[in-house]
């Protein structure tokens, strides 16, 4: 067991996969020589050589299609795409090939590649390097998105995805690659090393896809987060007094329905919250599912809340990011009633 | 609509091209020869001492400009990414004063406070913008990436990398269409240069013989992988051969070298000849961005350059040369420090964009 911080926890599983499997390989931008901008890969070239941990030029499309490449010749590539912001000219390559070999030749062939890419915001990165793009893979049959809210998880679900045989987008939340960020932008964030979650065995182990998390138990509302909102969302509802059950999703597809349904059964209120743009998010698709399984559940109706339909801002960063004060009101709004 | 492409095969006129050797194997030549594909020259410009004072003017207003908002950014006034263009002040500074503004146009990538500096646009506005202020030339809703001014030809400021060339294309391609008789300079990095969007639109260009100049700023990293570690051509101006666009290679840390290398390259373009693409050899000081530390490359080899080709520098040896005291180039100096300070006290006094504005220019309505 060593403290490490989230970048420390993915480098380590890259490390651990590494030594396990030489069919694993890592390409991507400044992922090499100088160990990824976020450090994320730092020392695995010299500890794997440039044939197993090497730079790659500017292009994305090239790396993603040549992992789907490799991929169907039975290597297991880990592609990293600097920021998620960058991921676009590989969407081709993702839909159009990764989602659909599979399918179109019959489970003749696969594409296990896990594209790694730090999203979201909060670091003052305008529309260029602040984005959440989940949904754009979410509503993508063939593809599963993975999101890890912490360092233990990151590592055991990253191995998870290098083990997957089907393509997975790893979302990295960089906010929260040092500490878990609140939403409280004017204080100081705590480190990993403070928290039980910086825990993480050196050695290999993994979390399977599809499995949420109850971080916080409760049975007035059951609030459905992912990645740094996960954090955001339980500083909230612990300043607010209120007993709600947290769930982080860990997973987008595949999806633990069965968690969140037993959950909202039992609180009969739901909030979702992310940071992506709220027109045909990923809260959409959950608001939609648990009415359908929880509709005679429910005491109130669903909220959402998530980032304003515009680009993400260079200024007002904080005014944008779903934050303390709109989840705050969002909570009191739904239980409302329920403390009347 | 479009004249047939060039006939005669590009290359071949080149000596250049001749040697089909490798790119790994590429010598490097003991002095700086400007290198060329398709015949076309690259004369070192020979300027008036009111052009050289006006270029040491507006590459010391770059620097000056640039060393301002590191020190910005260091106090917390500006946030998340700042990529500095120091080192690099002769390439947009010589090729900008080639242009006719009012009739070309510019676009370019993330590095592009110069840019802006050098078509003209009020050093307030652009650092205003850096620090996310309502007056800012974006309203603070760009930042340091972001930046566009129709009224100066200057079509942004693009922070995802390459995505500026395939603009850059359908700008020259409405100039044609439009017969207005302007040329885009469409700029981007060695970095870019491997990005797929590149070559569509070099076939394009030449294709359609649009009216654009590809300007390659070589400043030898893409953030932190070198030139030769990501090319498999690593001699940039050759990369246009294969759809016969003719290339230039051209020291960008020479303003004059620079100048009379893009006079031909328009002459040529402006002709009806179609695209041309120019390498500049150039180098920047500073990390990729704020946050890099530079431990891909050594401080000598930065130290190195510095000393002995920065641009500014050459430029004032050559100035003093020719007899202008060192008083008259002081004077300047401070005309330009004051410039910049007024820059940033303006930005600094700047209130932050309203909350309406958020929901603003989304779409042509509001919502």
């Amino acid at each position: 067991m060593a403290v490490m911080n989230m970048i420390e926890a993915i480098n380590s599983g890259l490390d651990n996969m590494m030594e396990r499997d030489d069919n694993v390989v890592i390409m991507g931008e400044d992922v090499g020589y100088f160990g990824g901008v976020f450090r994320a890969t730092a020392g695995l070239q010299e500890k794997y050589g440039k044939t197993r941990c090497f730079d790659s030029p500017i292009s994305e499309c090239g790396i993603i299609g040549a992992a789907v490449g490799m991929g169907a010749y039975g290597l297991r590539p880990v592609p990293e795409i600097q920021f998620a912001d960058y991921i676009y000219p590989g969407m081709d390559q993702l839909i159009s090939e990764a989602a659909r070999l599979r399918y179109r030749s019959a489970g003749e062939f696969i594409a296990p590649l896990t594209v790694r890419s730090p999203f979201g915001g909060g670091i003052f990165g305008g529309q260029t390097h602040s984005q959440s793009p989940e949904a754009m893979f979410t509503h993508v049959s063939g593809l599963k998105t993975v999101i890890p809210s912490t360092p233990y998880d990151a590592k055991g679900l990253l191995i998870a995805a290098i083990e997957d045989n089907d393509p997975v987008l790893f979302f990295e939340p960089k906010r929260i690659y040092n500490g878990p960020f609140t939403g409280y932008y004017d204080k100081p964030v705590e480190p990993w090393s403070k928290f039980d979650a910086a825990q993480v065995p050196e050695d290999y182990y993994r979390i399977e896809l599809g499995k949420a998390n109850i971080v916080r138990e409760g049975d007035e509302v059951t609030v459905l987060a992912y990645g740094t909102m996960v954090h955001v969302a339980r500083a909230v509802v612990e300043e607010h007094g209120i007993n709600a059950e947290v769930i982080d999703l860990r997973t987008l597809v595949p999806l633990d329905i069965e968690t969140i349904e037993a959950s909202v059964k039992k609180t009969g209120r739901c909030l979702i919250v992310h940071e992506a743009t709220r027109t045909s998010g990923f809260g959409a698709e959950l608001s939609a599912l648990v009415q359908e399984r929880c509709f005679y559940h429910l005491e109130a109706p669903i909220e959402r809340v998530t980032g304003f339909d515009t680009p993400y801002p260079h200024s007002l960063e904080w005014a944008y990011f779903p934050g303390p004060v709109r989840i705050g009101e969002a909570l009191e709004k739904i239980v409302g009633e329920l403390k009347s | 609509m479009a004249k047939p492409p060039r006939k005669t095969p590009a290359a071949k006129k080149s000596p250049a091209a001749k040697k089909s050797a490798p790119a790994r194997k590429s010598s490097t030549p003991s002095k700086p020869v400007a290198k060329t594909t398709g015949g076309l020259k690259t004369p070192i410009y020979k300027a008036t001492k009111a052009e050289l004072m006006d270029f040491y003017e507006q590459m010391l207003l770059i620097r000056r400009f640039e060393e301002k908002a590191g020190q910005l950014y260091g106090l917390g006034l500006i946030g998340g990414f700042c990529h500095l263009y120091i080192g690099q002040e002769a390439v947009v500074t010589g090729l900008q004063s080639a242009i006719e503004p009012g009739k070309d146009s510019v676009i370019t990538g993330y590095r592009d406070h110069g840019h802006m500096l050098a078509c003209g646009i009020d050093p307030k506005i652009v650092m205003a913008e850096l620090t996310g202020r309502a007056s800012g030339i974006s309203k603070g809703k760009g930042g340091s990436m972001h930046m566009f001014s129709v009224d100066h030809g200057f079509y942004g400021g693009h922070g995802i990398v390459g995505a500026q060339v395939s603009l850059g294309t359908g700008l020259a391609f409405a100039h044609k269409y439009k017969e207005d008789g302007g040329v885009c300079l469409a700029y981007f990095g060695d970095g870019a240069s491997n990005q797929g969007q590149v070559y569509e639109s070099f076939n394009m260009a030449e294709l359609w013989q649009l009216p654009v100049v590809f300007v390659i700023e070589n400043n030898q990293y893409a953030m932190g992988t070198s030139v030769n570690r990501s090319s498999a051509e690593d001699q940039l101006y050759r990369r246009g051969e294969s759809f016969r666009i003719p290339g230039m290679q051209v020291d960008g840390m020479d303003v004059l070298a620079v100048r009379g290398a893009v006079e031909e390259a328009l002459k040529d373009v402006r002709g009806g000849g179609g695209p041309v693409l120019m390498e500049l050899k150039t180098y920047r000081y500073r990390g990729h961005s704020m946050s890099d530390p530079a431990k891909y490359r050594s401080r000598e080899e930065v130290q190195n350059i510095r000393e002995k080709s920065d641009p500014i520098e050459r430029l004032k040896a050559m100035l003093m040369k020719q007899g202008v005291a060192e008083d008259e180039l002081k004077i300047l100096d401070k005309k330009v420090r004051k410039t910049v300070a007024d820059a940033a006290d303006f930005a600094e006094e700047s209130p932050e964009p309203e909350l309406a504005e958020l929901y603003t220019d989304v779409l042509v309505e509001q919502y």
